[in-house]
C-alpha cells in the first residue's frame, strides 16, 4: 500500500514538466505549427530558470521572490525563442520539421554553453519548497498523493482548465484553431493567419521555458547538460496521444510520469531485472499507445505544418 | 456603415501574377437589387476578380467605387465592414468546428473582452436562418454535413455577418441538380433586398437568376448585356468564342457483345451499411449506359467495386468474361478497364507530378516509357507533346505541375490518359462535373468517338441532360439496386425524376 501511495504521489509532480511543455506544443500545434525544438526551449528554460536563484544566493537559500524572477526569465526567454521560431517558419516559411531539431540543437547546446560560463559545474539551488496544502493535506492517502506538492504542481494542473477554457471560450481559442484548420477559410474571415501563429508560439513557448524551469528549480534543482533528456519530443508525442485536447494531454502526462516512477520505483526494490529494460519502458508504453490510439483525425489541425500564403494556392 | 449599397463599381482592374495576366482592364458595375452573372470558362480570371473586390487580393491597377465613391480594402474585413460578404467556391468553413463557432470567428460583436459569447451567436444565425427560410442546426459540426448543408451555412454566415451585397462564386458547382433548384429559388427572394454577383457557367442557372450578365475570357470583358435579351445558347458562343452544340448520340442502338455483366453485386459502403444490394447490370460494346440517379444511391461503391478499389460481398462482376470482383486493380486495367474516376484531383493525377508523369502513370512499368526498370525520357515527353495537342490541354508546358491546371484540363489530361491507352472498356463517373461548356463539349465528343470504336463505356453522372444526350439505354439506381433500365427513346427527363425518386412504375 505504501509503495502504491509513494509511486502515485511521485508521479504527480514528476508529470509537470511534461504536461506543462504538451499545452505549450498543444497551442502552437492548434495553431498549425509543429514545433519540434520544444526540446530546446526547455533547456534554455531549464537553464535561464536556475541562474537567477543561483546568481543571487550562490548556491545558498534566497527568497521565494528570487524562484519566481527565475519562472518569468524561463518564460520570457521560451517566449522570445517562440517568437524566433515563428521568424524562421512562418516569415520565411521554412520546413518546420527541420526547423524543430536546429530549434533543439540550438537550445540545448546555448544553455549548455552559458551554463559552463555563468555557472560552470554541478552547483545545486535551493529550489521551491513542498507546500503542503493546509487541513486537505491531512487527508489519509490522498492528502498525500495529491496536496503535498510544490506550488507550482497545484498551478500547473488548474492551468489546464485554463487552458480548455482559452480553446474552447475564448475569441482568441477560435482563432488559434481556426488558422490551424483551415488557414484561408480565417484569413477569408478577416483573421490576421501570421499573428495568431505568432502568438501562439509566444505562449507555447514561454510555457516550454516554465516546463524547463519546472525542472530545474522544483525537481532537480540543478542544471545539467542531460535534464532534459527527451522530455521535449515526449511532449511532442504526449499532444498527438492527447488528440489536441487539454485534459487528454493531461491524462497522457500522468501515464507517461506514472511508468517512469514506477520504473524508478522497482529499480529501488532492488528486484534482479536489467535495469536498460526498466529505463525503456515509459517509451516504449508512449509508442505502444500511439500506434493503437485511435485514428480519428477529426480534431486534428488539418494545416499542421504547412505554411500559409494568401496569394499562392496549395 | 452606410445601410444600403446602391451601385458597385470596379473599374479599370488589371492583377497580374507571375507569368499571367489574370485580370486585363476589367470593369464591371452592378446597380441596387440587380443580379449580375459573371460568366466564362475555367480560368477566365472571374475568381480572382472577386477575390480582389473582397480585398483578398491587391489590384495593380483600376479602383472601387460604392456608391460613387472610392474604397480601398486591405483584407476581407474591411470589405465585411463595406457590406460585401462572399461565399466561395471551395467552402470557407473550417471543418472541426461547429457552425455557430465558423460563424463567431467573423461576429466581432460577440468577442466580449475576448470571452466568446456563442448564445449570442446562436441567435443571430436563427435570426437569419428564420428569415432566409435557411434551415442550419447552428451546433452541428462543419464535418457532420453535406455539401448541400454547407453551402447554406456559408449563405447564413455571410448573411449573419450583415452582407448587404453578395458574391456568389460558383454556388452551384457541388450540389445535386435538386439543391440547386433550391437554392435558385432562395436566391430570387434574396434579390429584393440584396444585390447579388453570381459566377457560374450553367447558363440555365444564369438565364434563371441574373438581370445582366459580364462574359470574361481570358482575363478580358468580352460581352455585357441584359440576360433577358440573349438566349443560352448565343450566351454559350460569346463565352467560349465559338459556337457551342453538345454532341448527341441518335445512332442505332448497339447489337454487340455484353462485355460488362455485374449479377447480384453486394458491397458494403464506409459506413457499414449495404451501399449495393442485389444490384444487375449490363454494357455491350459500342455502348454507352448512362446511370442515372440521386448521388448517395450506390454510385460512388459500383464504380469503386468495377475498379478494383473496393471488396465485394457478393455477386460477379464479368469484364470480358473474366471475373473482375475482388481482383487488385492492376489486373483490372490489364482486362482493359479505363477509369474516369470522381474525385479528379485525388484519384484521378498526383497533383504535384507534371503533365508528362502523369499521363503515364498507368503505364511506368510497360514498354515503351520503361526499359528494364528505366524511363525512357524521350518517350514520355513524345506521348505527352501528342496528347496535350490531341486532347486540348492547355497549359505552359508538358512539365506544368498537373494540379497547377483547373478542372477542365485537369480532366482532359485523365481522358487522355485513359482514352490512348487502348482501353476497351470505360467507367466515366460525373466526368464533366464543375466543367465549363467548352470543356463538356470536348468530352462528350471523345466519349462518343469511343462509343463509335465498339468500347462498352457506363457513364455515371447526375446531369440528366447529359444522360440523355450520351447514353443507348438508360439504368435508374436507387439505394443500391437498378430501378429500371429505360431505352433511349423512352427516356425523358420527367420519368427519370420520377424512378430516381424510388417510385416503382407499375406497368
Amino acid at each position: 500500500m505504501d509503495l502504491v501511495v509513494n509511486v502515485l504521489s511521485m508521479c504527480i509532480p514528476f508529470s509537470v514538466a511534461l504536461l506543462l511543455a504538451s499545452l505549450g506544443e498543444m497551442f502552437n500545434q492548434r495553431a498549425g505549427i509543429f514545433n519540434l525544438g520544444c526540446e530546446g526551449v526547455m533547456a534554455m528554460g531549464a537553464f535561464s530558470g536556475m541562474l537567477v536563484p543561483f546568481l543571487v544566493g550562490h548556491g545558498g537559500a534566497v527568497p521565494m521572490v528570487y524562484n519566481a524572477l527565475g519562472f518569468l526569465l524561463a518564460g520570457v526567454i521560451g517566449a522570445l525563442l517562440g517568437l524566433l521560431f515563428g521568424l524562421v517558419v512562418i516569415t520565411f516559411r521554412a520546413p518546420q520539421g527541420i526547423a524543430g531539431i536546429g530549434m533543439q540543437m540550438f537550445g540545448v547546446g546555448v544553455a549548455g554553453t552559458l551554463f559552463r560560463y555563468f555557472v560552470g559545474g554541478t552547483q545545486s539551488v535551493p529550489g521551491v519548497p513542498s507546500f503542503p496544502i493546509p487541513v486537505l493535506s491531512k487527508i489519509p492517502v490522498l492528502g498525500k498523493i495529491f496536496f503535498s506538492h510544490n506550488i507550482v504542481v497545484y498551478l500547473a494542473f488548474l492551468f489546464v482548465l485554463l487552458s480548455n477554457f482559452i480553446l474552447f471560450k475564448t475569441s482568441w481559442g477560435l482563432r488559434v484553431r481556426a488558422v490551424g484548420t483551415h488557414p484561408r477559410a480565417a484569413d477569408s474571415m478577416g483573421i490576421n493567419v501570421t499573428l495568431t501563429r505568432y502568438e501562439s508560439l509566444l505562449v507555447g513557448g514561454a510555457l516550454a521555458g516554465i516546463a524547463g524551469a519546472y525542472l530545474s528549480l522544483c525537481q532537480a534543482k540543478m542544471f545539467s547538460d542531460e535534464l532534459i533528456s527527451g522530455r521535449g519530443f515526449i511532449a511532442v508525442a504526449l499532444v498527438y496521444f492527447g488528440h489536441w485536447n487539454p485534459y487528454k494531454i493531461m491524462l497522457g502526462a500522468l501515464l507517461f510520469s506514472l511508468a517512469q516512477t514506477f520504473q524508478s520505483v522497482v529499480q529501488g526494490l532492488g528486484i534482479s531485472f536489467p535495469y536498460e529494460f526498466a529505463v525503456m519502458l515509459p517509451y516504449i508504453l508512449v509508442i505502444v499507445v500511439l500506434a493503437f490510439s485511435s485514428r480519428d483525425q477529426k480534431s486534428a489541425p488539418a494545416s499542421l505544418g504547412k505554411p500559409f500564403n494568401r496569394e499562392i494556392r496549395t | 456603415m452606410d445601410d444600403k449599397i446602391r451601385s458597385l463599381r470596379m473599374e479599370h482592374i488589371t492583377k497580374r501574377f507571375p507569368g499571367v495576366l489574370a485580370s486585363d482592364d476589367i470593369t464591371i458595375e452592378v446597380g441596387e437589387g440587380e443580379v449580375l452573372a459573371l460568366v466564362g470558362e475555367n480560368g477566365a480570371g472571374k475568381t480572382t476578380l472577386m477575390n480582389i473586390l473582397m480585398g483578398i487580393y491587391q489590384q495593380d491597377e483600376g479602383r472601387i467605387l460604392i456608391n460613387g465613391e472610392e474604397v480601398r480594402f486591405r483584407g476581407p474585413e474591411d470589405a465585411f465592414n463595406a457590406g460585401l460578404g462572399m461565399v466561395h467556391q471551395e467552402y470557407m468553413l473550417v471543418p472541426n468546428m461547429t457552425v455557430t463557432e465558423n460563424v463567431a470567428l467573423g461576429y466581432k460583436k460577440a468577442w466580449k473582452k475576448g470571452i466568446l459569447d456563442l448564445n449570442m451567436v446562436r441567435s443571430r444565425i436563427m435570426e437569419i436562418s428564420e428569415k432566409y427560410g435557411l434551415a442550419v442546426n447552428p451546433d452541428a459540426y462543419i464535418w457532420q454535413l453535406s455539401v448541400g448543408e454547407q453551402q447554406k451555412v456559408e449563405l447564413v454566415k455571410t448573411l449573419s455577418l450583415g452582407a448587404r451585397f453578395l458574391i456568389l462564386d460558383e454556388p452551384t458547382s457541388a450540389l445535386t441538380p435538386q439543391e440547386t433548384d433550391e437554392l435558385i429559388v432562395l436566391l430570387k427572394k434574396m434579390t429584393d433586398e440584396l444585390s447579388i454577383i453570381f459566377i457560374s457557367h450553367k447558363l440555365q442557372e444564369v438565364k434563371a437568376l441574373s438581370n445582366k450578365v459580364t462574359i470574361l475570357r481570358h482575363g478580358k470583358v468580352v460581352f455585357n448585356g441584359n440576360t433577358d435579351d440573349y438566349s443560352p445558347s448565343e450566351i454559350a458562343s460569346k463565352m467560349t468564342g465559338h459556337e457551342v452544340k453538345l454532341p448527341e448520340n441518335n445512332d442505332e442502338a448497339s447489337h454487340g457483345d455484353v462485355v460488362l455483366e455485374i449479377k447480384d453485386l453486394c458491397v458494403r459502403g464506409d459506413r457499414g451499411n449495404y451501399a449495393l444490394d442485389g444490384l444487375d447490370l449490363s454494357v455491350r460494346s459500342g455502348e454507352i449506359v448512362g446511370l442515372a440517379g440521386v448521388s448517395g444511391n450506390g454510385q460512388k461503391e459500383l464504380a469503386e467495386a468495377i475498379n478494383g478499389l473496393r471488396k465485394i460481398e457478393k455477386g460477379e462482376i464479368a469484364l470480358f468474361g473474366c471475373e473482375i470482383g475482388n481482383k487488385k486493380p492492376r489486373s483490372v486495367i490489364e482486362q482493359g478497364m479505363g477509369y474516369i474516376p470522381e474525385e479528379r484531383n485525388i484519384e484521378g493525377i498526383v497533383p504535384p507530378f507534371a503533365i508528362r508523369e502523369n499521363l503515364i502513370l498507368k503505364d511506368v512499368d510497360q514498354k515503351p516509357f520503361s526499359n528494364k526498370s528505366f524511363l525512357k525520357k524521350e518517350k514520355v515527353n513524345e506521348n505527352a507533346e501528342r496528347l496535350q495537342i490531341e486532347f486540348d490541354i492547355r497549359s505552359a508546358g508538358i512539365n506544368t505541375q498537373s494540379g497547377s491546371l483547373s478542372g477542365g484540363n485537369i480532366q482532359k489530361l485523365i481522358l487522355a490518359r485513359e482514352l490512348s491507352r487502348g482501353a476497351k472498356f470505360i467507367t466515366a463517373v460525373y466526368p464533366t462535373r464543375g466543367l465549363d461548356l467548352g470543356a463538356v463539349e470536348f468530352i462528350h465528343k471523345e466519349l462518343l468517338k469511343k462509343r463509335k470504336e465498339g468500347v462498352g463505356i457506363l457513364l455515371i453522372s447526375e446531369e440528366l441532360d447529359e444522360i440523355i444526350n450520351l447514353s443507348d439505354r438508360i439504368a435508374v439506381i436507387y439505394k443500391g439496386r437498378i430501378q429500371k433500365v429505360l431505352e433511349k427513346k423512352d427516356a425523358t427527363r420527367a420519368r427519370l425524376g420520377i424512378l430516381m425518386a424510388g417510385v416503382k412504375e407499375d406497368e
